[in-house]
């Protein structure tokens, strides 16, 4: 694979190799496992972020239903680990022995034609990736090829992750209802619930984070990443270059999807349960927020945005559970009107600028001889 | 002229063009005909659907009847990426380029190349690409502003880095909308000799207000007035029509 600059420039491979040593190192040292536990489950939304940041801080569709996808991944991953979790003897006191506990509930008394498949891990992973991407295609192709975009598309998303979450609480029996799919216990054998456990889901996901950072760092830096940036501006002279618009639109969209869907299903393995609490029209919002407040043109600041947000929620609704929801509502204002460019932008207008200052002054000072061999500071490519 | 015995045929062939607006005309049975290698300047006071045109022939608007054929090919039914693809390009009135990216992107992005979602994936910036930038940039006079974001380029470099974003699709058909409006006295003459210099292979449509421009570069002009043609020929012809002066030069 052959990149015409630099995979990252200077101040993004700085971004990536601190992200990297906070994630992999520094955190997993510092924190407990219920801490890091917490982390993983932010971790999560950090992936929508990054969807987000493609779809809407690059192509300039802003979706207020990434919930969906969200819900699509854990659903897909909590209906495998459920299944697991209802062997027979598991089961053996219900009246019906070997489906889900909540289908016994509902006098349900055989496992759902849709449900079969997912007893195949195979089947599972595809599905996490191609139920949420199919979704997203047949949404944006209906959406996009009729030219529907800006608010009456954000209106509609938020309408299809209202749905979504009306059908999911209404087929109780099939889905768990209200309540989600809890108790899920076992990968394939392997108890996912014991601290051991969770530490090597926390670096499984930081892993898995870390490839779509890559993935969309890559994209962005194709000619596609470039036309999205085209379309945001003048969509009309992307249109007369002779793209069709509908379908990058499209596709930014479904990689949104995808990666919403790869945080869901990590949040179903990390937190061992998925409801529709994560899947409605206030998650979906709060998933923008992340990417706002991270810098939605950034993809690191999405990951840093899903962090510090949470880390905010968890601090102040376990003080004051009431005030929460208004102060997500004030951070969410104050960044669209004081800082539009969210935390990246804080950081590259107030805190790069000065360390470039630093850095060229002790250049200047420590004379010649060192000016060559630190002039760059990237590494060989 | 009879029917199917036309000497040449035409490049560009609109006839009984008709589009109607809630029932307003905005252009009325309007035909005409641009031969190869031809520039032709459509003239005529405020609202006379000359911009409207433009729309129609790019596909921005759909025609309410009438047939427009590029080619042979009818365009009516083609998207407008489509149109573009069969060798139509169109610059808008007010510059349209592409303020977060450099005039090197701004121009790479118009390189008729990978133009669908995969293709974009793999394309790669190679030498071919690289030399058909430069030149067109020389051409339009930002050789030296490559890595100048286009939000820091004045009116008229903007409206040169359209053209250019044109030129390098190469289109065998290119649409320019007041090209020179707003544009200093030095920026015109330059204008007007970008204009002369690519239209070698080329048939070019442009509206423009400013006559001593339009004197310039025009073979054969185009009055509309109301949607329909008022007169047509050579300038000569057309600024000694007794009906132009009256709805138009004579004000």
């Amino acid at each position: 694979m052959i990149i015409n600059s630099r995979f990252f420039n200077r101040s993004e491979l700085i971004g990536f190799v601190a992200l990297g040593l906070i994630l992999f190192v520094i955190l997993p040292l510092s924190l407990d496992v219920f801490r890091l536990n917490l982390v993983a489950k932010y971790l999560t939304y950090a992936f929508v972020a990054i969807g987000l940041v493609l779809c809407w801080g690059y192509g300039g569709i802003l979706s207020l239903g990434q919930g969906v996808f969200f819900g699509l991944g854990g659903y897909c991953m909590a209906m495998f680990l459920k299944l697991e979790a209802s062997s027979v003897e598991n089961t053996k006191i219900q009246s019906t022995p070997g489906i889900p506990d909540f289908m016994d509930w509902n006098q349900i008394t055989a496992l759902p034609l849709f449900w079969q498949p997912f007893h195949s891990l195979t089947f599972t992973v595809l599905a996490i990736i191609l139920v949420p991407g199919l979704f997203a295609l047949i949404i944006g192709t209906a959406m996009f090829k009729r030219r529907v975009g800006g608010t009456y598309f954000a209106i509609i998303t938020q309408a299809v992750a209202a749905i979504l979450t009306i059908l999911i609480v209404g087929q109780q029996g099939y889905t768990g209802g209200i309540n989600g799919m809890t108790d899920l216990r076992t990968l394939k054998g392997w108890d996912i619930r014991p601290d051991h456990a969770k530490v090597v889901l926390y670096f499984f996901e930081v892993f898995l984070l870390f490839g779509c950072i890559l993935i969309a760092q890559f994209i962005r830096l194709t000619k596609l990443g470039r036309i999205l940036v085209a379309m945001r501006e003048q969509e009309d002279r992307v249109r007369f270059s002779g793209y069709s618009v509908a379908n990058f639109k499209i596709f930014a969209f479904c990689m949104a999807a995808i990666f919403a869907a790869i945080g869901g299903a990590m949040f179903a393995l990390n937190v061992g349960f998925m409801s529709p609490s994560f899947v409605g029209i206030v998650p979906s919002i709060e998933m923008v927020i992340y990417t706002a407040v991270g810098g939605r043109t950034s993809i690191f600041g999405a990951v840093w945005g899903a962090l510090l947000v949470n880390f905010a929620k968890t601090g102040l609704s376990e003080s004051f559970p009431q005030l929460w929801l208004f102060g997500l509502g004030a951070l969410f204002i104050a960044v669209v009107l004081a800082f539009p460019n969210g935390l990246s932008g804080i950081w590259a207008d107030h805190v790069q600028s000065r360390i470039d200052r630093l850095v060229s002054s002790i250049k200047k000072k420590s004379g010649d001889w060192t000016s060559n061999s630190v002039a760059d500071g990237a590494p060989a490519e | 002229m009879l029917i199917g015995h036309q000497p040449k045929p035409f490049l560009l062939a609109v006839e009984a063009l008709t589009v109607s607006f809630d029932g307003f005309k905005a252009v009325n049975n309007l035909s005409f005909y641009v031969e190869e290698n031809e520039i032709r300047v459509i003239i005529g006071p405020n609202g006379a659907g000359k911009t409207t045109v433009l729309d129609l022939i790019c596909g921005k608007t759909k025609a309410t009847s009438g047939s427009i054929q590029f080619r042979g090919k009818e365009l009516t039914k083609l998207k407008e990426n489509q149109i573009v693809q069969t060798g139509v390009g169109r610059k808008f009135q007010t510059p349209s380029v592409f303020e977060d990216l450099t005039v090197f992107e701004n121009l790479e992005i118009s390189y008729p190349r990978g133009r669908t979602v995969f293709g974009s994936l793999v394309f790669q910036r190679d030498d071919a690409v690289k030399q058909r930038i430069e030149e067109v940039a020389e051409m339009i006079f930002l050789k030296d502003r490559l890595d100048t974001y286009a939000d820091q380029l004045s009116h008229g470099q903007k409206q040169w880095l359209e053209i250019g974003m044109l030129l390098i699709q190469d289109p065998e058909l290119l649409m320019l909308d007041e090209p020179v409006a707003g544009m200093s006295v030095s920026e015109r003459a330059k204008t007007a000799e970008l204009l002369n210099r690519i239209i070698k292979d080329r048939s070019v449509l442009v509206i423009e207000h400013d006559m001593k421009f339009v004197e310039d570069i025009a073979h054969k002009v185009t009055v509309l007035h109301q949607g329909q043609i008022l007169s047509e020929g050579t300038m000569e012809k057309v600024k000694n029509d007794p009906r132009v002066i009256e709805v138009y030069l004579g004000h």
